[in-house]
């Protein structure tokens, strides 16, 4: 960090560093822009009229001739059925993330705790479990038949609530905190808890922000506890929802096929890609409140230690 | 005082004096090892199931044993050693390439000295991170569709012939490792820009002062540097080299039995079992086959790295 801008303030910039930075420009620029090329068409598709899809396939540009907002028009018709899935999501999304960032950092400070010589136990005690699994079948025997998953709400909060992953990361950002800290505040009678709550937290603000970021991604963009476990049609989350619709559409698509029926009355195309947008919007505005705190959050350490 | 306290650290204490010490520490490690008691360690109980008639009354552990037949019935289906070889032979490519892609853009990222451009490239990196692999089907499908997919657009105003994907099986392996890199690689090149960061300054700057050049400071320095960052990330892939990403395989593929031997990974085979054909013992028996390849593998290999070089091992 403090090398590039020590070297962009000194005017003198040389000429390697100068040939790293044009290859890196050029490289860099075309994969981000690789990266954010199919949002764009998928955009622009949404608002474009279906008979001009027919026609001449997906468009590239905008031609605001042919630019409709029917898509979105139709898909928010009959709301209920979105407002319901952005609610289950929403809320699945709200407590999930807390529990799933309090259980990773508590976990985290405990095995980052020098002190605490039962730490490498613990610490294998859990990384074992993604060395080993039972896997899917008594997983969602277990979830489906004791824990009486069906159809309820815990279905989609427990199986994101916990990951290893996650607690691994916050261990290995939390071993950075000097253990000082910790010491002094037991010397003047704090508890553990007390400690973790009020000294180590605060000072943990870029691990809060991502593990806060991936947790919510994860709910956020649940379909498979959904499809397992959800058969209610009021509980469906977005994402699931997104894709009974790609579904049903392609299956229209297929019988329209066969028995030469014209489709062009709904504009299955422009709504797919306009919910696409719908399931996919307020997620990505979360970013830029968190890439602040990223990359200082993103520790990433071994198991033992 | 300070040095007291650390040498007090190494003793080894006797069990109920950690307890009446760390009991607060204890308790807040309750949630989760609850949690993974319940969600990891019953499951592995539950592999009794690989050697059993599954019967609704019985349950998981009360139904009759059956022996190996649920192997056997596995065998005859005769999809293992290919939906084995596939997962095998994907996670491969996503670990080499992955690798590649974001160590690469970690370093020429944390190379360029324009402040902004590096944010807003970054930013464009990790958008398709954020998507679910609902979303990203959609995306592949706008854009390999046959008769209105921008790909096709393209290439036929190019001259040249439509590409039929969906009927295309041996196309899907480039089309696979291309998404799963597309979705990737912003959040793998900020684990490497976490670990540049990282990196104690004043070693670049007695490098600069030496006269080293700037490849010379990524040969030599950054990429050697970034070696147990990569160990670590390389060992847990390794993992997980007999688990194919599920999100992946079932969103863009859906339900093609004509692309199956391109695209079908063991997820897939077991999800099909389990959902489809609610052929439960026979998914159990698959989903232990994978379990055991995924341990068996890790162990090796965690083994070897710790021979060699023991910083670098995971456990």
């Amino acid at each position: 960090m403090s090398k590039t801008a020590a070297a962009a303030e000194s005017h003198h910039v040389s000429r390697d560093l100068k040939n790293v930075n044009i290859l890196g420009i050029i490289l860099i620029s075309i994969f981000a822009l690789i990266c954010v090329l199919p949002f764009y068409l998928i955009i622009i598709a949404s608002f474009t009229s279906e008979t001009f899809m027919i026609r001449n396939g997906y468009p590239l540009w905008l031609d605001l001739k042919n630019a409709t907002l029917e898509a979105y028009k139709l898909c928010l018709k009959n709301p209920g059925a979105i407002l319901r899935a952005y609610a289950v999501t929403g809320s699945a999304t709200a407590v999930g993330t807390a529990l799933a960032v309090f259980m990773a950092t508590m976990t985290g400070y405990v095995l980052s705790r020098k002190d605490f010589q039962w730490r490498n136990g613990f610490s294998f005690f859990f990384f074992f479990t993604t060395l080993f699994n039972g896997g899917l079948v008594p997983w969602y025997l277990l979830c489906v038949r004791y824990l009486h998953f069906k159809n309820s709400f815990l279905a989609l909060i427990l199986p994101l609530m916990f990951s290893v992953w996650n607690m691994i990361i916050a261990k290995s950002f939390m071993a950075g905190i000097p253990q000082s800290i910790s010491e002094s505040a037991m010397i003047d009678g704090a508890n553990d808890m007390r400690i973790f709550l009020s000294l180590i937290l605060p000072l943990s603000k870029p691990l809060i922000a991502t593990l806060g970021l991936f947790s919510a991604l994860a709910y956020w963009n649940d379909w498979y506890n959904c499809m397992l476990f959800i058969s209610n049609d009021s509980m469906f989350t977005l994402q699931y929802y997104l894709q009974r619709m790609l579904g049903s559409a392609e299956a229209m698509r297929i019988v329209a096929e066969k028995s030469g029926m014209a489709l062009t009355s709904i504009p299955l195309e422009s709504m797919q890609m306009a919910m696409t947008v719908i399931a996919t919007g307020p997620i990505v505005l979360l970013y830029p409140f968190v890439q602040r705190y990223f990359v200082k959050g993103l520790t990433i350490g071994a198991v033992k230690g | 005082m300070k040095k007291n306290k650390q040498t007090e650290i190494q003793v080894k204490q006797p069990f109920a004096k950690v307890i009446r010490r760390h009991w607060m520490l204890l308790l807040m490690l309750l949630p989760a090892v609850i949690y993974v008691l319940v969600f990891s360690y019953m499951p592995m109980t539950g592999i009794v199931m690989a050697f059993k008639r599954y019967q609704r009354s019985g349950g998981i552990y009360f139904s009759p044993w059956n022996g190996l037949n649920n192997f056997k019935a596995l065998m005859i289906q005769g999809k293992l050693g290919m939906v084995t070889r596939n997962t095998l032979l994907y996670n491969i490519a996503f670990i080499f390439l992955g690798v590649v892609f974001e160590m690469g853009s970690a370093i020429l990222l944390n190379e360029i000295i324009f402040k902004r451009f590096k944010k807003v490239a970054q930013s464009f990196m990790f958008l398709p991170y954020f998507i679910s692999w609902v979303v990203a089907g959609a995306i592949m499908y706008n854009m390999f569709n046959y008769e209105k997919g921008i790909v096709n657009t393209v290439v036929t105003a190019l001259g040249g012939g439509r590409i039929d994907l969906y009927n295309t099986p041996h196309l899907w392996p480039f089309v696979l490792i291309f998404l799963k890199l597309w979705k990737q690689t912003g959040y793998g090149s900020v684990v490497y820009l976490a670990a540049i960061t990282g990196l104690d300054q004043e070693m670049f700057e007695a490098a600069s002062i030496d006269g080293a050049s700037e490849w010379q400071k990524i040969r030599y320095l950054t990429i050697p540097s970034l070696v147990p960052t990569m160990m670590i990330m390389v060992l847990l892939a390794i993992g997980n080299i007999f688990r194919g990403d599920f999100g992946l395989f079932y969103q863009t593929v859906k339900s093609s039995a004509l692309l199956q031997p391109a695209t079908d990974v063991i997820d897939t085979y077991v999800f099909r079992l389990l959902i489809d054909s609610s052929d439960y013992g026979v998914s159990a028996a698959a989903g232990l086959y994978q379990s055991v390849l995924c341990f068996i593998t890790i162990t090796v290999c965690n083994g070897i790295v710790k021979k060699i070089q023991p910083d670098y091992s995971l456990y």
